[in-house]
């Protein structure tokens, strides 16, 4: 039972991981226009990666 | 930027500042904007204008945020999107990213990282871990749950203390009472080395009902911002003419004694009077009447008077809140108190299960302990009881409905403003139409003696203008070919000329022409063109479709009998009640509903706005004014009438999925709370009772779509 002592600290790990990109992809606006993003997988342009982050001025 | 709180930190307030960069300045509302190629063309000619530094279309709320020079004035910008054959309105600056929307996802996300991590520690228990594994694994779960619980449930423990301090009880109540005493309990047990903890509950309860709040939360975000893009359909700008300029000026900046310029088929935006010549304005949305009013030089002119003629000039009189509103407000206030009263379901079912929820806990608490005398063994069944029928499916009941459905009918052009408007939709027996601008519009209609030919003209004439009543005219003659037209000039306010094999054809003023009608055509003689009222396209069908449901139809009027009748003919319909004012409205809506009556009352204008605040639920089409929309509960974003019954129609559905999903919850109650009464109750049934449950109940509803 000694290699508890490492994967129940490593599975902890992993979710701090998964519920930090959840925080980043919040902050990143992601949520905002969820029909939108679906349509524009289809665009071939790709000049427009992210969402303008209102909170951080882009320049 | 350092904050503790981390939803505090991912939902900061994203105003934009003048001078901030990169952040949008305006927005623009595109109500028919759907796919991938809409959204490329918007962008794409928004960013080619100059000026523009970014536009980024949002579809879910058919709206483009546009970073440019503070004070642009986005008109070039909607008629270079008119070109590419796209609809732009201006519409208010609104923060597109909700900070309540990002919050409460924030919360959802912890309480689901923290319930998937405790549900693992959980598994290796429930499959059989003991002893000192057992007990670590507890406490390592109390030490992700608690502090992950404390930030998750905040808004259940903040809606519950507020319901306490009114003295009153909602479902947040026991939510927050069942999250607390699992916490407190499991603490307990595991310091005590017990076999039961119910940090994974604890948990997964907070997980589900964020879940049907965010599915609320994301439900209110898009009927509001609808709300607002329909208020940017209303004249938001109006030219100024100062000295010899003519400046476009938002109509919000309009001062006192400014001077207006208004092109016909415009809607006045302020009140104001008239300086120069006269016109035919259009005040059906004000009074009812369908006939247009002759204003002369000097009289008044109301905000939501359409002009028929024109151009005309006008001096403002009064700007901000109109005189005639405020008397119709008088009315509403007294309307309003009765609508108050209603409680939405899920208020009622909390009311009823909180008791009984309580009521059974404490008597199993207290009849084990009167059997054993172990207060340890009677307050964990006592507990166990209390997160078993958590009203987890209960908190999802409504919510996933209301989401499902209200979802369903925007995608379909109908907007739901209100919580409780399906509810109330749901019971209605009677509906009550106004007439002008709900089934009917004023019309230009030819006379039945013009030949094919000179009908030929005429729609060709009628299709160079953009005036309202041209436009209505050209529907009016149907499938007419239109004629092949030369030297085709329009005079603005007056009328189109043109020539048709060498002669001179014209459409325009009466006195242009020269006869005594309003409206004439000239084609050899000159004919007179009467404004007639034609019912709107689909209000056949939708009156139909309302009949077939068994529902009582009556139409009020503010027009005379005569035309009432017509039209009481032309449907079939028998209650047809003419010369109404808002008044008597009031008065029959409160008749119908002392008879004990659901009413629906469906109407557009200023006249409706007292008696849609009164009926049991109101429908406005889009086109109403803003005191109409925001006096009714649904909005018929189209303005089609044949709508009205499918809203009547899923509001029904709705109600009964509500009712089933009650229906659920409660059998499933019914199998877990003797078990948990009696003392069998495990973390591992919880779990199951819990999750099935609020999956029946979520499955169930997206049947309302």
């Amino acid at each position: 039972m000694n290699i508890l002592v490492i994967l129940v600290p490593c599975s902890l790990l992993l979710g701090l991981g998964a519920l930090a990109a959840f925080v980043w992809t919040i902050r990143n606006n992601q949520y905002d226009d969820m029909e939108g993003d679906a349509h524009r997988i289809l665009l071939d342009d790709t000049y427009d990666m992210a969402p303008p982050a209102a909170s951080k001025p882009q320049k | 930027m350092i904050a503790a709180c981390p939803a505090c930190s991912a939902s900061p307030a994203n105003y934009a500042e003048p001078g901030d960069t990169g952040a949008p300045t305006h927005q623009l509302y595109l109500p028919t904007i759907h796919c991938a190629g809409c959204i490329q063309t918007v962008e794409s000619t928004l960013r080619a204008l100059p000026g523009i530094e970014a536009a980024r279309v949002n579809l879910s709320l058919r709206r483009v945020a546009v970073t440019a020079p503070f004070n642009a004035d986005p008109t070039p910008w909607i008629d270079a999107l008119a070109g590419a054959g796209i609809e732009a309105h201006e519409a208010d600056l609104a923060d597109t990213s909700d900070s309540r929307d990002r919050d409460i996802l924030m919360r959802l996300g912890v309480a689901g990282f923290a319930m998937m991590n405790v549900m693992l520690l959980s598994v290796a228990i429930w499959s059989g871990a003991t002893d000192a594994t057992r007990d670590l694994f507890h406490w390592i779960s109390g030490a992700i749950a608690i502090p992950a619980a404390m930030f998750s449930a905040q808004p259940f423990f903040k809606n519950a203390w507020t319901a306490l301090g009114a003295r009153r009880v909602n479902m947040d109540v026991p939510i927050s009472l069942a999250i607390l005493l699992a916490l407190g309990m499991s603490v307990y047990e595991t310091s005590a080395g017990g076999e039961h903890a119910y940090f994974d509950a604890a948990l997964s309860l907070t997980f589900f009902l964020l879940a049907g709040r965010v599915l609320d939360q994301r439900m209110r975000t898009a009927a509001r911002s609808a709300a607002q893009d329909l208020a940017a359909l209303e004249p938001r700008r109006a030219i100024v003419l100062r000295g010899e300029n003519r400046e476009s000026t938002a109509v919000s900046d309009l001062a006192i004694g400014d001077e207006i310029w208004l092109a016909a088929g415009g809607r006045v935006p302020v009140e104001a009077r008239l300086t120069a010549g006269s016109v035919q304005v259009d005040r059906s949305l004000l009074t009812g009447e369908s006939d247009p009013i002759r204003i002369d030089l000097g009289d008044t002119l109301y905000s939501g008077d359409v002009t028929l003629t024109g151009p005309i000039t006008a001096t403002v009189t009064t700007v901000g809140e109109d005189t005639m509103l405020r008397s119709i407000m008088q009315l509403v206030a007294r309307a309003e108190s009765a609508k108050s009263r209603y409680s939405g379901l899920a208020d009622r079912a909390a009311r009823a299960y909180v008791p009984i929820v309580h009521l059974t806990a404490f008597a199993a608490f207290a009849g084990w302990l009167i059997m054993t005398g172990d207060v340890r063994y009677a307050l964990n069944v006592a507990v166990a009881t209390l997160i078993i029928t958590c009203p987890c499916a209960l908190g999802l009941a409504v919510p996933a409905v209301a989401a499902a459905a209200t979802g369903g009918l925007f995608r379909r052009g109908l907007l739901v403003k209100s919580d409780t408007a399906l509810e109330r939709l749901a019971s209605i027996d009677t509906v009550v139409f106004d007439k002008t601008g709900t089934l009917t519009r004023p019309t230009l209609t030819a006379p039945d003696t013009l030949g094919r030919d000179a009908c030929a003209v005429l729609k060709a004439l009628a299709m160079q203008s953009d005036h309202p009543l041209s436009k209505s005219l050209v529907k009016t003659l149907g499938d007419i070919a239109p004629a092949r037209l030369g030297n085709i000039t329009e005079i603005a306010g007056t009328g189109v000329q043109a020539t048709y094999n060498g002669e001179t054809v014209r459409l325009g003023r009466g006195d242009w022409i020269g006869t005594d009608d309003a409206t004439a055509f000239q084609f050899g003689d000159s004919w007179p063109l009467h404004v007639t009222e034609h019912l709107l396209p689909g209000a056949r069908g939708g009156i139909e479709q309302l009949e077939a449901m068994g529902l009582s139809l009556h139409v009020l009027t503010g027009d005379n009998a005569t035309k009432a009748d017509a039209l009481g003919r032309e449907l079939g319909l028998t209650t047809v009640i003419a010369d109404v004012g808002p008044k008597e409205k009031l008065s029959y809506i409160e008749g119908l509903q002392a008879k004990g009556h659901h009413v629906l009352m469906v109407g557009d204008g200023l006249n409706d706005v007292a008696a849609l605040t009164a009926a049991d639920a109101a429908i406005s089409p889009g086109t109403a004014l803003e005191a109409s929309r925001s006096a009714a509960d649904v909005v018929l974003v189209s303005g089609q009438i044949e709508l009205v019954s499918e809203a009547i129609t899923t509001a029904k559905l709705a109600h009964r999925l509500i009712l089933q999903n009650f229906g659920l919850a409660a059998a499933y109650n019914m199998v877990a709370i003797p078990l948990a009464v009696c003392g069998f109750a495990s973390p591992l049934m919880a779990a199951l009772a819990m999750s099935t449950s609020s999956i029946t109940v979520t499955l169930n509803a997206l049947r309302a779509r």
